[in-house]
């Protein structure tokens, strides 16, 4: 899932102060099952914006829709929006842009800074897995991801700082390539990485669009 | 010969070779990095010149790589991986070798978190291992990466690094045998201190045929303190100190224990010459440069063979 944090209280507020109603737009899909950007999120920032801008400071509004990554559900915000001048969005930066979208007129202020593609390793615990290069080496390494894990994304590694396990940057870091060493040889599969691993080819350094087969004609008869 | 540098003919005419290293300024001080390089001449073979080491930002490396040549001192430019993308990484190989240099060492590089910038974005675009197939690409193929033809191709000798102290043990001398077949054509290791360690290793290294392909240069560091060998120990990752080491330093006199520190380097120094599958030695004698030639002295590597 996409894995977010709560922006700091005075930056949110720095953003909405001066509007008169502010619409505060949740997500219920990954934000929410991280604790970032659901329901129950919403209403506690409202809660907070009300008690510190008092009563002279904006109306602030709620409402969460199932996912803001996705048009059909941002629709049902479409009567309610109209009556707001501001909105603020705690959905992943995927569902802000597709908020900010739907309704181009409306200011658009993130409450959340989106911070990984991750695992959910307990409550409120959450660890990053995938930077989404769009070339996945994964089958090669174990199932361990060297660009995600690895701090210097190394196809060749491990690195001389290697460190007991651990990674140069920090001992509470696990070394990736130690790791899928340990894992291929305990699966008697090294030769995986005995050979050079190629210079990689970047595809996340655009702006990406995947078309699954089957629905090109249905993308063209839609004129994009 | 594939560069016709120095150190390429040392080893070639079957000398045991000896090389410096240079850390840049922190600044344009060119008297103070021409001072550095003084100290080296005539007493090494050629000097590594780091790329913004510890990734603190200094002179470019290339930069100071010449100033070091104009001093008479073959350099060895540093390039890492971490401050360049391919194409920066392949006009800096041309351009250094348009001004005549003839070595370079490939590195990952440490990681940005540890230097004066760490909120800087690490590149990575390679790794050092596909570094050097790189520049090997464009030495024996006159190709760049992407494949296009180069104009006049660059002939560097190439070099890598090892470290063959760090976990998993048993996996070194299968990545120094990946850095071989990528096209490196001689290693400098990190500091070496675990004397059995750097044994075993190079054994493996001859038992699979790799020496024969290679030279391999073990790094040696003199100690200069008690502090220094502890710190080397304890806050240096991939560093393999031994106690013994440190009982050593600290059972001379507190005035003696820098020359116990280079009496170790030259004790090392000493078994490197007689070991099989070892064809030199890279002193890095850290912000040690005018050191260099009582230690080349007193290790028994002077003078220099001119070939």
């Amino acid at each position: 899932m996409i894995v977010a944090e709560r922006k700091p209280f005075d930056e949110i507020k720095n953003m909405v102060s001066g509007y008169k109603k502010v619409l505060t737009v949740g997500c219920g899909t990954c934000v929410a099952v991280c604790l970032a950007g659901g329901s129950k999120e919403v209403e506690t920032l409202n809660a907070e914006l009300n008690l510190s801008f008092g009563k002279d400071g904006p109306e602030f509004g709620s409402d969460t829709v199932e996912r803001q990554c996705d048009m059909e559900f941002l629709a049902a915000l479409d009567a309610t929006v109209g009556g707001y001048d501001a909105l603020i969005s705690m959905a992943c930066g995927a569902g802000i842009q597709f908020l900010a979208e739907r309704f181009p007129d409306k200011p658009v202020f993130p409450a959340v800074n989106t911070a990984f593609i991750g695992v959910n390793l307990d409550v409120g615990w959450y660890e990053e897995k995938c930077r989404a290069c769009g070339s996945c080496v994964l089958g090669m390494t174990g199932g361990v991801c060297p660009v995600t894990l690895c701090a210097k994304s190394l196809f060749n590694g491990p690195c001389g700082g290697t460190n007991q396990g651990s990674c140069e940057i920090n001992k509470d870091q696990p070394c990736a390539w130690h790791q899928i060493h340990g894992r291929l040889a305990d699966q008697g599969r090294l030769e995986q990485i005995i050979e050079i691993s190629p210079p990689n080819d970047w595809r996340n350094q655009k702006p990406r669009k995947v078309i699954q087969p089957g629905y090109g004609e249905r993308v063209k008869s839609q004129g994009q | 010969m594939k560069s016709g540098s120095n150190l390429e003919r040392i080893l070639k005419a079957g000398h045991f070779a000896f090389t410096g290293e240079v850390g840049p300024p922190r600044g344009a001080n060119v008297e103070a990095l021409r001072e550095k390089v003084a100290h080296l001449k005539g007493n090494v073979d050629m000097a590594n010149i780091t790329d913004n080491q510890t990734a603190m930002v200094r002179m470019s490396s290339w930069a100071a790589a010449m100033i070091c040549m104009e001093e008479g001192v073959e350099p060895n430019f540093q390039m890492v991986c971490r401050d360049r993308n391919r194409l920066a990484m392949q006009a800096d190989i041309l351009g250094v070798y348009a001004h005549g240099i003839r070595n370079m060492l490939c590195l990952s590089g440490d990681h940005q978190q540890f230097g004066d910038h760490p909120q800087s974005k690490g590149v990575f675009d390679l790794d050092s291992m596909q570094l050097i197939g790189m520049v090997k690409k464009m030495r024996d193929e006159g190709k760049f990466l992407g494949g296009a033809d180069i104009d006049v191709p660059p002939e560097l000798f190439i070099g890598a690094a090892a470290n063959p102290f760090a976990e998993p043990f048993e996996w070194r001398v299968h990545r120094l045998a990946k850095k071989v077949a990528a096209g490196a054509d001689f290693i400098q290791t990190q500091c070496v201190f675990n004397m059995e360690r750097i044994r075993a290793w190079v054994a493996q290294a001859n038992d699979m045929g790799l020496t024969d392909r290679v030279a391999i240069l073990p790094g040696i560091t003199p100690m200069k303190s008690v502090g220094m060998a502890k710190y080397m120990k304890n806050k240096v990752p991939g560093m393999d100190v031994p106690d013994e080491i440190i009982k050593r330093l600290q059972g001379v006199d507190k005035k003696k224990v820098a020359d116990e520190g280079i009496r170790i380097a030259c004790e090392q120094i000493e078994e490197f010459k007689e070991m099989k599958g070892v064809a030199g030695v890279h002193l890095m004698a850290i912000e040690w440069e005018h050191k260099v030639p009582e230690i080349a002295e007193r290790a028994g590597v002077l003078p220099r063979p001119e070939v």
